[in-house]
């Protein structure tokens, strides 16, 4: 007689029952991981014995920053080792020296201090401070040419402007200044010209990854600076090749576009160039550049080629003129805010992730390029036409000789 | 620092002959030892001390130097100056735990030195086995406020360079704690080099000229000077006084060696009666 009704209750303790069943092997591979830990911690030496390396012997200290001030050097370091560690001594140039150490000489793991040393440095020379720990083990930064590190103030905010402004905004509408031009020759010329400007961005890629990794030795191995490039360059690459196809609908294969395209690929140049200013004022910063007009100059012919790279897409319908103005802002003015960020408040880490991003912009503006050059046919086939491959190799030439000017 | 003026006579006995015996203990051991304010350096010691202690006798004397080993590693202890070939502390190795007695008559008077003679031997000296001997002439020299100098350096993360350089085994010691001494005061320095790692090591006293005896092995002929440089292990003895009170600074006289420890001062006071 009940049978029905029994029938009709089961289900809900049943789906009760899944549930808890799902919660149980939801959370039992993490309290078994948590009784592990704790098994592990509570009888280390028991699992392992003890460690057969004096933990002392495996300090580390990383240099994060040296800034010359008037009568004073003030050195930003950071414990990267296993275990604690302790300032004892400093030296300048292979002399013990007096300093300060804030908050305290004995950093934990992990713990950063600044020293400050008085010192009557001597600008354009080489200045090397040494630090040596508790356990009798050096470490070493050396500035090649020390100059005056630059105080936030309106001073240097004007001059980093200024700086970006040549190196990164003027150029940039300069390259743009040739849409009338461009847009004025045949077809073939401007998908040879598309090619140029991949080329060219592929050095600009390459070249910014490659500073990425450079300057991955400059942090500490614990922060891992290559997982940072990889962060930085796959997050980019993926996220800015979303946000051009948002509108397009999901699942959509057509690629963007005209003048959508023309603002895909002049946030991706905006980006590198954040990059770029960030590692121009960071060298600016630790004395690692005197930035001469010579190497403004280099700068500036080098990233003239980036506007041409905006305005390829668009060169067959021009847009409303303000749309150059906005494209040429949206590439160009990042480098004045990397100058800012890298020559007011340096953080190698940072920079190393801003490098791998701009490489990551550029990629996605190949990416994107390519895509829109060959409408739907095989990408190779398009890139060994004779015209596509001369512009290609050109653009990458033409970077490789431009960058010599650049090079310090 | 008690180092600068301890000076360990040993346990004198009289023989049949009417000579005297010194018998002195030295333990080798593991230790660290701070050589530099707050850096700690995992050192090989005579005695628990950089330089190991100063053993003194007078020339003839019948002497016996119980070694004991009490470190992780094979040592020995290799004396400067005349004995038989067993007891030049090279061939006899004395093996960790166990002991060996050196027994020579001191001669030639003078300030000589002793160090372990273990391969490698640039290891065992920089760890810190050494230590300086002083054989007295039979007559006495002339009364004075006596002290004992060993210029070293310390290679603390052992890339075979020295970070520190120190007279008598601590960075900067004499720079922290001036060394007391009067105005006209006659003053005997016993000046060793046993830096590892760089081939010369020097001492410059300001404001002074002393008198320097090589080895201390001849009592009549010295040089009158404020420099001398030393190879590592030549030694010598200073003598002079200071003309004038205030404080004076003694130091390598190679800049670099200074600025990275080697350096001290003389605090001097006016001589009694003319405060």
């Amino acid at each position: 007689m009940n049978r029905p009704e029994v029938g009709i209750a089961q289900p809900a303790p049943r789906g009760l029952r899944r549930g808890v069943r799902l919660v149980v092997f939801a959370l039992l591979p993490v309290f078994l991981l948590g009784a592990m830990i704790y098994v592990f911690l509570s009888s280390e030496t028991l699992l392992l014995g003890p460690s057969p390396v004096p933990p002392e012997a495996l300090q580390r200290i990383t240099f994060e920053r040296m800034a010359f001030y008037p009568g004073k050097i003030v050195v930003k370091v950071r414990n990267t080792g296993p275990g604690p560690v302790q300032i004892a001594q400093v030296l300048v140039n292979d002399a013990i020296w007096a300093f300060t150490v804030t908050p305290a000489p004995e950093l934990s793991r992990l713990a950063g201090a600044t020293i400050t040393i008085p010192y009557e440095w001597i600008e354009g020379d080489p200045h090397e401070v040494t630090v040596i720990t508790d356990a009798g083990l050096v470490f070493t930064e050396e500035v090649d040419v020390t100059t005056m590190t630059p105080v936030p103030g309106w001073r240097y905010f004007a001059l980093f402007a200024l700086l970006g402004g040549y190196v990164g905004v003027i150029p940039v509408f300069l390259g743009l200044l040739w849409f009338p031009f461009l847009s004025a020759v045949r077809a073939y010329w401007m998908e040879g010209l598309l090619s140029f400007t991949v080329g060219l961005l592929a050095f600009l890629g390459l070249d910014a990854l490659k500073e990425a990794f450079e300057a991955t030795e400059k942090v500490g191995p614990i922060f891992k600076g290559e997982a940072l490039i990889a962060l930085g360059l796959f997050g980019t690459f993926l996220g800015l090749v979303a946000l051009g196809r948002l509108n397009i609908g999901e699942g959509g294969d057509a690629s963007p576009s005209g003048l959508r395209l023309a603002y895909l690929i002049a946030l991706g140049i905006g980006l590198h160039n954040l990059g770029e200013g960030l590692a121009i004022g960071g060298a600016y910063q630790l004395g690692e550049v005197a930035l001469g007009a010579f190497l403004v100059l280099g700068f500036t012919i080098h990233n003239t080629t980036e506007g041409l790279a905006i305005v390829s897409p668009i060169l067959r319908r021009a847009p409303a003129r303000y749309h150059f103005l906005l494209l040429g802002i949206l590439a160009g003015v990042p480098t004045i805010a990397g100058l800012w960020i890298g020559g007011l408040t340096y953080s190698v880490p940072l920079s190393v992730l801003f490098l791998a991003i701009g490489a990551g912009a550029i990629f996605q503006v190949i990416y994107e390029v390519v895509r829109f050059q060959a409408g739907g046919k095989p990408v190779l086939q398009m890139l060994t036409m004779r015209h596509n491959f001369a512009g290609l190799v050109a653009g990458y030439v033409v970077m490789y000789f431009t960058g010599f000017l650049i090079a310090v | 620092m008690t180092f600068l003026t301890a000076f360990d006579y040993g346990r004198v006995s009289q023989l049949p002959d009417g000579r005297v015996r010194r018998e002195y203990t030295v333990i080798a051991l593991d230790q660290e030892v701070e050589v530099a304010s707050g850096v700690k350096f995992p050192a090989w010691t005579f005695n628990g001390n950089i330089p190991g202690p100063t053993l003194r006798c007078t020339e003839g004397d019948l002497v016996t130097i119980h070694f004991l080993n009490e470190s992780s590693m094979p040592h020995t202890l290799h004396f400067h100056g005349f004995h038989p070939a067993n007891m030049d502390g090279v061939f006899e190795v004395v093996p960790p735990g166990s002991r060996f007695s050196y027994e020579f008559t001191a001669e030639p008077f003078g300030l000589h030195l002793y160090h372990c003679h273990v391969m490698p031997l640039k290891k065992h000296i920089h760890k810190g086995l050494y230590g300086t001997f002083i054989i007295d002439p039979p007559q006495p020299r002339p009364k004075a406020r006596e002290m004992v100098f060993v210029m070293n350096g310390f290679d603390t993360d052992f890339d075979n360079e020295n970070e520190f350089y120190t007279v008598n085994g601590v960075a900067n010691f004499f720079v922290e704690h001036p060394i007391e001494v009067r105005q006209d005061e006659p003053l005997r320095i016993y000046l060793a080099n046993l830096t590892e790692f760089d081939l010369l090591n020097s001492i410059h006293t300001h404001a002074t000229f002393f008198k320097f005896y090589r080895t201390g092995t001849r009592l009549d002929q010295y040089e009158y000077t404020d420099t001398v440089m030393l190879c590592q292990g030549e030694r010598g003895i200073m003598e002079y006084s200071y003309k004038f009170p205030g404080m004076f600074m003694f130091h390598a006289h190679q800049s670099e060696f200074a600025e990275l420890g080697w350096m001290g001062f003389f605090k001097v006071l006016p001589a009694e009666g003319k405060a």
